[in-house]
């Protein structure tokens, strides 16, 4: 019993302790000339659905939770956001090459599609990331409308 | 005691800086056979200043370059594991595909773009680039084949554009199979004739055509 409640205290403490490690946050205040927006023409209805759903991770200006004060919750986001800016970075669209843009166009289709994206993990909390089959529908016809000019 | 650690120091640091070299020394020997073949391609720079340069031309330079075995023994090494991941494809055995596309990716990198006409290198690197990518996506993700197929997809397309630069001497065959993606269609790069689909696999192994002979 006297060995769970000192295993109960070191935990307490290590938590109370990584409280006070500081993390980078991913803000910015301008947006990038070569963020998707200025670069494509993104129907209003599609950019709404990208920067409340996407963003967050896949740009380099994040709106954080509240929770994001706290750790280790604060680690495990920024942990997401960094898997997710290398993979896919909205402002930085306008610097791939074609090639890429066009990889990226059909990845974010097969993955909204499939579900995969946004994570699930993230719309359990981010209710209002959670794409409805509407706004799937406006990403996967303006993406193919997209697919076909490049 | 103080100064046994500085000695462990220094003898660590020596190491590593050996290893370093001896490594460089390796590439720079693996550079100098090489060398026969720049040489080729810097008398073909001068030509190809004119950025504007009919394709034909571009091709006919290619050809010249590809008699030094060196070049296609790299080119070799990146279509060896994609052949490799599209035979696992085939077979349906996704960890086969992972593993292939681990060494896809490894291909990519080693691959020297050095030998390349400075008008085509920009093209080379977007190529590698984006390429990496799909090895990395299919040797990250065993279990999901679906997934590993969507970027074999992309993949083909990549490596069939930067054969079409660099030159190979194999034999393939590019195959076309009208239903995937979404009845898109899709290509592959096969060292057979046979049709082995690697997009649907068992489901439906005999889907495609073969439409251009590389």
């Amino acid at each position: 019993m006297k060995v769970l409640k000192i295993i109960l205290l070191v935990v307490l403490l290590a938590l109370l302790g990584i409280q006070f490690i500081p993390t980078t946050r991913n803000q910015i205040d301008i947006v990038p000339s070569t963020d998707l927006m200025e670069v494509y023409n993104v129907p209003e209805q599609v950019e709404i659905i990208f920067k409340t759903s996407c963003y967050d991770c896949h740009s380099n200006n994040t709106y954080y939770p509240w929770y994001n004060k706290i750790q280790p919750a604060s680690w495990m986001i920024q942990n997401h956001i960094k898997k997710g800016k290398a993979e896919l970075n909205f402002n930085e669209f306008g610097s791939y090459s074609e090639r890429k843009r066009k990889s990226k166009f059909k990845s974010i289709l097969s993955q909204v599609k499939d579900g995969e994206m946004p994570l699930a993990s993230y719309t359990w909390i981010q209710r209002d990331a959670k794409l409805s089959e509407n706004e799937k529908k406006a990403i996967e016809d303006w993406i193919n409308k997209m697919l076909e000019d490049l | 005691m103080k100064k046994l650690k500085v000695i462990l120091g220094i003898m660590a640091i020596a190491l590593v800086t050996l290893t370093v070299f001896s490594c460089k020394d390796t590439k720079k020997s693996d550079d100098s056979k090489n060398e026969n073949h720049m040489e080729m391609n810097d008398s073909t720079i001068n030509h190809s200043d004119d950025e504007n340069m009919e394709m034909n031309h571009q091709n006919m330079q290619n050809d010249n370059t590809m008699d030094g075995s060196q070049k296609s023994s790299k080119i070799s090494a990146i279509l060896d594991n994609y052949l490799q991941i599209k035979n696992a494809l085939v077979a349906d055995d996704t960890e086969k595909a992972a593993t292939a596309g681990k060494n896809l990716y490894t291909a990519f990198d080693q691959f020297d773009s050095s030998s390349i006409v400075e008008a085509q290198k920009k093209e080379v690197n977007e190529i590698l680039d984006a390429a990496r990518e799909h090895a990395e996506h299919i040797s990250g993700n065993s279990g999901k084949m679906e997934h590993q197929r969507e970027h074999f997809e992309i993949l083909s397309k990549d490596v069939e554009d930067l054969i079409a630069i660099t030159g190979t001497d194999r034999k393939l065959y590019q195959t076309f199979c009208p239903m995937y993606n979404n009845k898109k269609g899709a290509i592959w790069l096969s060292e057979y004739k046979e049709v082995k689909n690697p997009y649907y696999g068992s489901k439906m192994m005999t889907c495609g055509t073969v439409k251009k002979e590389i």
